[in-house]
């Protein structure tokens, strides 16, 4: 059986990487006595994939994960929605599982399914207003070219396309903020790489993922669970920036 | 009195591996302090990757935190990006569970395990806002303490270092509190910290260096001697008797983000009797006290339980002489709620192929390599050191280590051993080589790391008068071993750089004047000296020249028979006459037995304190001790030859 679970990133653990995420939940699994199914061969690894990684120091409402149940390990009466109330608490203070259900077995990876995210960043070195222009400025550009790096490789490249939208919302404990939905294909614009596009010197002080979405084959944004799936409620905001 | 953590959180955007300072592990306490409550910082000034596993800073933080009169808090070296920032912003060092300034903890006490970090207590007292040198700080001030094995040469930190504890912790921390928390209630008044720190002197198995007067005849050392009658001529290391009555750490810390030894860590006994000549851990840690078997395996399956590790270590100075290794082990892998997921390691392999028949079982799960250490090339070197594995041992192990999968063996030497040649030398590329030979049965692609580190002589040990060889020489022996091994397919060489190992050998038998050379190269910069990245040799050599002392007279020069040694007031329990003795067994050859086994030779370490060896069984471990194969369980020779202790005399290099 897979199941995908839906989790928060919040408060210090947000300064651990995702690598270390991983390795959290692969102890919380042993501790919660989990029936994963382990792939075969030389040295088996639980079956357990994530999604997009989340920039380290970065908060997030909504990180996903797949796992993959041992059928002869699970009892027939097996049910997802124990899952967060197990696993929350074999896990570190400020990641906490929302949601879970199953999803088909020969769905895609979410690595490959999800196509943009929404982000609210707090930010300084502007005012509000200033940082009003600036996405205004940056929205009418026919294409926005930014130097970046990946794997050690510098390029140029227009970071316009990914921009799905921005825009300024209420200031978080006197930062300016704004709301975005950035790209994930064909390659991942990611927040600080947007603040660089808007240029005029804006910082990150406080980054959050709120959603992470795929598009249907209609056009329409969906989230990787069924809005059913949720069963317990999301931080309505950005947490106060201390 | 409130947490920094607003002050932190803004800068850990700016540093790498932020998860160093936020805490957070499963396990970490959130003590509430108060006036009634002596509060302790325990800093291991290394990295927090390398500190976060140190077991003995996590016993004493459990420990502590048991106590209604102590709260006890952790922190870390700060990486170079994080301390520029501390210091450009004004936010002084910190603990990484409540993130309280350092300043606020009435003791920062520090875990000792390599000389090189020396320059990084003097960067966390200074981060601390406290006066580095002792002589300069007032009742405000924390007490700076200092703990772990480099406290049984106490004197090049003197300066620095209100008071040491000499030996186990466990006992001696209740009784530290108790004058503290004293001092603490008496509100801290102008002038009471000389009263304090005259109270802690008293307390056994602490060392207060202030207490001392230090006299110097020319360049030696005339005498050390407390300048109060109640003060101790000689410190007397503290040991606990049995480990079994210690079961901690309970909730060991399991961190979340990487760092070395990620794994569950069980202590299965303190202190080593093999009788190594170069190492310091088993001549000062003596006798040997084994956890009983029972207790060994509540810790695996309870920790396991709690942490979700999937792999466990029985930690010890040499894990495979515990009696009763296989049982233990047997009922580690056959635990049910192990479910065969369960991987064991032992880090201190012995050197045979019962050894490695143990091994095998027991990493089911990931077979990358196998370590032995050899430590020297010939069998003669093997006596001179009393390492005394033989080559069919050796060879046994790697033979039976690559019939049984493995493909990669490391082996570890020392150069720069006492009455080392040429040719003793060159028998570690020799025994590589063979190694291969014997790997080459089992498959063509074996590979065998040869890896090499200089000898540093320590203090406590028998061959703490010997003078260390120079960078020059050991670069040289280097260089004959690369020569060795270039053509030699399957055979890879490393190599530790001789140049660190200078550096630590002037921290390592220093006397108190090497105080001013620490602080030297700490004030040019000189911290993380352990990281190859920030090493700098010439740091230390313009140090010590500024300070006018001579690297030779302190690293290189072999120590006189007579000699008034900077330690000679630090006692580990081991007669002097035994180890000079032990000096001379070591010219003349000859190795010495494993004493749990054998009979009592006296060094010292049991008869001087009462206490003895106490072992889980009473059968001697399969295999033999001392990894000759000897099994005592039925008797055998013992390819062993001791000496008669031989009057004192000039030491031959």
């Amino acid at each position: 059986m897979r199941v995908r679970l839906r989790f928060t990133k919040y408060g210090k653990i947000r300064f651990t990487s995702h690598r270390d995420v991983a390795r959290m939940w692969e102890r919380a699994f042993r501790r919660a006595d989990l029936p994963l199914a382990y792939s075969i061969g030389f040295s088996p690894r639980p079956k357990v994939s994530f999604g997009l990684a989340l920039p380290t120091g970065a908060e997030s409402d909504a990180e996903y994960l797949d796992i993959e149940l041992d059928p002869l390990r699970t009892a027939d009466d097996f049910e997802p929605s124990g899952l967060p109330a197990r696993l929350s608490p074999m896990l570190p203070v400020g990641i906490d599982v929302t949601a879970v259900a199953p999803v088909e077995s020969g769905a895609d990876s979410l690595q490959h399914q999800i196509t943009s995210c929404r982000w609210e960043l707090a930010v300084t070195g502007v005012t509000e207003d200033e940082l009003g222009v600036l996405i205004t400025t940056a929205l009418a550009a026919d294409s926005l070219v930014i130097a970046r790096e990946r794997k050690g490789q510098t390029s140029e490249d227009d970071v316009r396309p990914a921009i799905v939208s921005a825009t300024p919302i209420e200031a978080v404990d006197g930062y300016p903020a704004l709301a975005c939905v950035l790209a994930t294909q064909p390659r991942t614009l990611r927040p600080a790489e947007l603040l660089a596009a808007l240029a005029g010197g804006v910082e990150e002080v406080r980054v959050r993922r709120t959603h992470q979405w795929i598009t249907s084959r209609d056009g329409a944004p969906r989230e990787p669970l069924p809005a059913d799936a949720t069963d317990a409620p999301l931080a309505p905001t950005l947490e106060r920036v201390s | 009195m409130t947490s920094l953590w607003p002050r932190i959180e803004p800068l850990l955007a700016k540093v790498q591996k932020p998860a160093r300072y936020i805490g957070c592990e499963d396990g970490a306490q959130q003590p509430v302090h108060g006036p009634h409550k002596v509060a302790w910082l325990l800093v291991y000034p290394d990295a927090y990757e390398i500190g976060l596993p140190n077991q003995g800073l996590q016993i004493l933080y459990e420990l502590l935190n048991e106590r209604d009169d102590a709260v006890a808090e952790r922190s870390y070296a700060p990486w170079t990006d994080l301390e520029a920032l501390l210091r450009a912003r004004g936010v002084p060092l910190f603990s990484v569970d409540t993130h309280r300034a350092a300043g606020d903890f009435d003791l920062i006490a520090f875990n000792l395990s390599a000389e090189l970090v020396y320059t990084n207590l003097l960067n966390c007292i200074d981060l601390a806002g406290t006066p580095v040198r002792a002589a300069e700080r007032g009742p405000e001030h924390p007490l700076i303490a200092a703990g772990g094995h480099c406290t049984f040469n106490p004197e090049p930190l003197a300066d620095f270092v209100d008071l040491f504890v000499i030996g186990d912790g466990e006992e001696v921390i209740a009784e530290i509190t108790e004058v503290v928390g004293d001092w603490k209630r008496s509100g801290r008044t102008p002038g009471s910290r000389q009263g304090v720190l005259r109270e802690l002197s008293k307390v056994p198995g602490v060392y207060v260096p202030s207490m001392y007067d230090v006299e110097y005849d020319g360049a030696r050392l005339a005498s050390i001697t407390p300048k109060y009658n109640d003060v101790p001529a000689r410190v007397e290391k503290r040991t606990i008797a049995d480990l079994g009555a210690w079961p901690y750490p309970k909730s060991q810390l399991v961190p979340v983000t990487e760092v070395v030894h990620d794994r569950l860590n069980v202590e299965i006994f303190r202190g080593c009797t093999r009788g190594c000549r170069f190492c310091q851990a088993g001549m000062i840690t003596r006798p040997v006290r084994e956890r009983p078997a029972a207790q060994v395996q509540q810790m695996v399956s309870d920790g396991l339980k709690r942490t979700g590790y999937d792999e466990v270590a029985l930690t010890s100075l040499s894990s495979a002489d515990y009696s009763g290794i296989d049982q233990v082990v047997g009922g580690i892998i056959n635990d049910p709620s192990c479910s065969g997921q369960v991987s064991v390691s032992l880090p201190s392999l012995r050197v045979d192929a019962y050894t490695v028949g143990i091994a095998s079982e027991i990493a089911k799960v990931r077979r990358t390599g196998l370590t032995f250490a050899p430590e020297g090339g010939t069998w003669r070197m093997r006596q001179v050191i009393s390492k005394l594995i033989r080559e069919e041992d050796l060879y046994g192990a790697v033979d039976s280590a690559f019939s049984q999968g493995w493909q990669r063996v490391k082996l570890y030497f020392l150069t720069g051993l006492p009455t080392e040649t040429d040719e003793d030398t060159l028998g570690i590329a020799e025994l590589a080589r063979q190694c291969v030979a014997v790997g080459r049965k089992h498959s063509n692609r074996v590979n065998v790391v040869a890896s090499v580190g200089g000898f540093v002589p320590k203090a406590q040990t028998p061959f703490q008068w010997f003078g260390q060889n120079t960078a020059e020489e050991l670069r040289r022996k280097i260089n004959l071993l690369r020569d060795a091994t270039r053509k030699e397919r399957g055979v890879s060489l490393k190599w530790h750089d001789p140049k660190a190992t200078m550096a630590e050998g002037i921290a390592s038998r220093g006397d108190r004047r090497i105080g001013a050379v620490i602080e030297d190269v700490w004030r040019h910069g000189g911290t993380f000296q352990e990281w190859s990245e920030f090493f700098d040799l010439q740091l230390w050599e313009d140090a010590m020249a500024r300070q006018g002392l001579s690297i030779d007279w302190y690293v290189h020069r072999h120590r006189e028979a007579d000699e008034v040694l900077p330690w000679d007031h630090i006692s580990a329990g081991l007669h002097k006459d035994f180890l000079w003795g032990d000096w001379e067994d070591a010219l003349a050859e000859a190795g010495t037995p494993d004493c749990r086994w054998t009979p009592c030779y006296d060094c010292g370490a049991c008869t001087g304190y009462g206490i003895e060896h106490r072992v889980a069984s009473a059968t001697p471990p399969a295999g033999g001790s001392q990894g000759t194969g000897q099994d005592l369980s039925t008797g055998g020779a013992v390819p062993v030859q001791l000496l008669p202790r031989a009057g004192a005399g000039a030491p031959r290099s």
